[in-house]
């Protein structure tokens, strides 16, 4: 910005400091996180601490079979022996977990059998998220079902899905009325001990989505699950289980939001995808818990995520996609086992760390089957003093005749306080195997915005613009509703925030 | 149209432009030459406002308007263009999206109603023809993998599509061969009427035996020490710069 000082001055007071870009980031930055309300609702609510009793009492609570308690009892003692992982870029002080509440759940438990029963409280909450619980305001094409908190509170349109012989319930109503399929596959794709907070989830995981989709079944609708974090204190661990029969389809959409909060929350889940002989499943993810304070980083959620996907029939299909823009901490990488031949695996994902946010996140893919192939597209953005890692490993195993791999890491950075980070690791045992990598960094430069600005564009248009440019490829592998969402939350997540 | 008044200016902390007057009328081309170092870039820079380029002290109206504190954005809509030196790549924007926000700010701007897809299309198919550059630019993100002169041409496009009232080619001739040179010409010529303006900012004279400038303007240390008209820039093709020193 030009400013007229008098020509006897000094020349350029070292005023020009504060650039006009910079101005538009600060006020930009001050933008509040929009779902950071809690809902005043009674809870019960479990005292800090972990333990045998805790595990049981959870178990309990859930009327669980002894099976189920006794799995959970040998994930908490693997747990116990095994160590936080530190390879991460992320810097943390360490979790206390004695001081995390492992249970809670809107008091009125008895059984729901409509809406109307949910607490019109609860209703508020989701409504105020914008996810229209009520059949008939709902985006005619999605089945929701919300978790608040540990606890599934509603799942929509279940009649209609089981018309066409499609499961859609709480894990914990899977776990009562499906037995045979949960535990049938149950841990088979993420073991209880494969790594520290899986074994966590599995110990004290509380609810979850389950989806089982019969063998030629294409589903009707997307499915969808909101989770929603509420009470302080606690942790949220849920599970997914998602099955794709023979020569199945289904489109899965989770969203995430929590209140604002000064304590950190954890938030440790679990997703397993098991896809048979031509099936094919979709899970797409757009995760915005609440990122801590803008100005000094205080609260937001910690975010450790196991999610794999297990491509167990010939010609399957698991495809991740992801929007990662919230959460204070982001440790998470969908990842798919090629075990089937012609499997395919596929990861999308755009990830913005702004402010304080710091993510390591990317994805695994291991070639076990013939003529598997895998393509990764990442994005990660990073703004104001944010952390943006990407991880990845590509896995070929012996056997895994002509594999094929295509990996794309794209980082972009805004301002120069913040950073990105590629660490990408390939494995190729097979000599029959093409990889193919590219990576790129670049930066919002001045001179990009100027050239915006020269043809009239203003500052935030042409971030947006820019953002908008370099994730597309991503957005366009999302549902079409939730492409529009990605795209409004990056710029809310985003506006202005250049330097 | 642009009227520059005793301009001291610079960036950074320090002085380049000491003391520059020029006064462009509506219809004129201006050709503003100079060695390098002589401050002809900071004067592209201090009228369409980037960042770090700050005003000592003098004056530059647009039109009667005082263009200092004014955000370059407000004065690209108010009409004032620049073709760009070295065109800026901004990879992911597809170029005839970035091309229609920048027409649809400026619509926006003086109130008028934005232009749909489908129209902007019949608009850009004309305006291709007039810089002979192929439909496949458009799908194309903005002037990434764009040879020199395809740059240099795109930016020509961009200035025939928003249609400004005052242009800054900036070096406009660098890096092109002798047949796009002709063309981006011939788009600055045909473009040419008695209410736009034009400076040229240029090294040599090459430029200038395709346009048909109404001065030349000689910049030396931040100041014009001669202005006179096309003979002048045949001189200093053959003389160089140092007879003009003082």
């Amino acid at each position: 910005m030009q400013k007229g000082l008098a020509a006897a001055e000094p020349l350029f007071q070292p005023n020009y400091n504060m650039s006009k870009n910079q101005q538009i980031i600060d006020s930009a930055i001050k933008q509040e996180y929009e779902y950071g309300f809690t809902t005043d609702i009674e809870q019960d609510t479990l005292p800090p601490g972990l333990s045998d009793n805790v595990i049981r009492f959870i178990s309990a609570k859930k009327n669980e079979p002894d099976w189920l308690l006794d799995w959970r009892l040998k994930a908490y003692h693997r747990w116990l022996e095994m160590e936080e992982p530190d390879w991460s870029k992320l810097k943390y002080s360490k979790i206390d977990f004695q001081k995390i509440s492992y249970y809670s759940a809107p008091k009125k438990q008895k059984k729901l059998k409509s809406l109307d029963e949910v607490d019109p409280e609860l209703l508020k909450t989701y409504d105020k998220l914008g996810i229209p619980l009520e059949e008939q305001k709902m985006l005619s094409n999605v089945a929701v079902d919300a978790v608040f908190d540990s606890v599934s509170v509603t799942t929509t349109f279940k009649e209609e899905l089981e018309k066409h012989g499609v499961i859609f319930c709480s894990f914990s109503e899977a776990v009562k009325n499906h037995p045979s399929l949960v535990k049938k596959y149950l841990g088979s794709v993420v073991p209880v001990s494969d790594n520290y907070f899986g074994a966590l989830n599995s110990a004290v995981f509380s609810d979850g989505s389950f989806v089982y989709i019969p063998k030629g079944v294409r589903c009707p609708m997307e499915l969808s699950t909101y989770f929603r974090i509420n009470a302080a204190k606690t942790g949220q661990f849920e599970r997914t289980l998602i099955i794709a029969d023979n020569d199945s389809h289904v489109s899965y959409l989770e969203g995430c939001t929590a209140p604002m909060r000064d304590e950190n929350q954890l938030h440790a889940a679990v997703v397993e995808l098991i896809a048979h002989d031509n099936a094919e499943i979709k899970y797409s993810t757009v995760q915005n818990w609440y990122p801590g304070d803008p100005k000094t980083g205080k609260g937001g959620i910690y975010n450790f995520v196991t999610k794999r996907g297990n491509c167990i029939g010939d010609n399957s299909k698991i495809s991740w996609t992801q929007v990662e823009t919230g959460s204070a901490l982001t440790w998470k990488y969908p990842s798919c086992i090629l075990k089937g031949d012609n499997s395919v695996g596929e990861f999308y994902s755009v990830a913005l760390s702004n402010n304080f946010q710091q993510a390591d996140t990317g994805t695994k893919m291991i070639h076990i089957g013939k003529n598997t192939k895998s393509t990764i597209i990442s994005k990660g953005i990073s703004a104001g003093k944010g952390q943006n890692t990407y991880r990845g490993g590509v896995k070929i195993m012996k056997g895994a005749e002509n594999a094929r791999n295509f990996s794309q890491c794209d980082s972009i950075l805004i301002g120069d306080e913040c950073g990105a980070h590629t660490f990408p690791y390939i494995d190729v045992r097979n000599p029959s195997a093409q990889m193919e990598h590219e990576a790129s960094t670049s930066r919002i430069g001045e001179d990009q915005l100027f050239y915006c600005n020269q043809r009239g564009v203003s500052t935030e248009d042409a971030v947006s613009m820019i953002v908008n440019g370099f994730c597309k490829e991503v957005f366009n592998e999302l549902p079409m509703e939730f492409a529009v969402e990605a795209q409004k939350l990056m710029e809310v997540s985003l506006e202005g925030s250049v330097g | 149209m642009l009227e520059i008044k005793n301009l001291h200016a610079g960036v950074k902390g320090k002085a380049i432009l000491n003391g520059l007057n020029l006064k462009v009328n509506p219809g004129e081309l201006h050709a503003i030459m100079g060695r390098n170092g002589s401050g002809k870039s900071t004067l592209a820079n201090i009228i369409t406002g980037r960042d770090d380029y700050d005003i000592i002290s003098g004056k530059i109206e647009f039109n009667g308007i005082d263009l200092n504190e004014m955000a370059p954005e407000d004065r690209a809509l108010e009409g004032i263009f620049m073709s760009f030196q070295y065109p800026v790549v901004i990879p992911g924007v597809n170029n005839t999206y970035f091309l229609r926000a920048a027409l649809n700010a400026q619509l926006k701007h003086f109130g008028k109603k934005e232009i749909n897809a489908a129209d902007f299309m019949r608009l850009i198919r004309e305006k291709l023809k007039l810089v002979n550059m192929d439909e496949k630019y458009l799908s194309r993100a903005v002037n990434d993998g764009f040879s020199g002169g395809e740059k240099k041409r795109n930016e020509i496009l961009q200035m025939l599509t928003l249609e400004p009232k005052l242009s800054i080619l900036d070096e406009t001739d660098s890096g092109l061969d002798i047949d796009a040179l002709k063309i981006v010409a011939k788009g600055v010529n045909d473009f040419r009427d008695s209410t736009r303006s034009f400076i040229a900012i240029t090294h040599y004279q090459r430029l200038l035996e395709y346009m048909e400038p109404d001065f030349i303007h000689i910049l030396i240390d931040g100041k014009i020490v001669k202005s006179g008209d096309i003979s002048l820039a045949q001189e200093v093709e053959k003389k160089g710069y140092s007879w003009l020193e003082s």
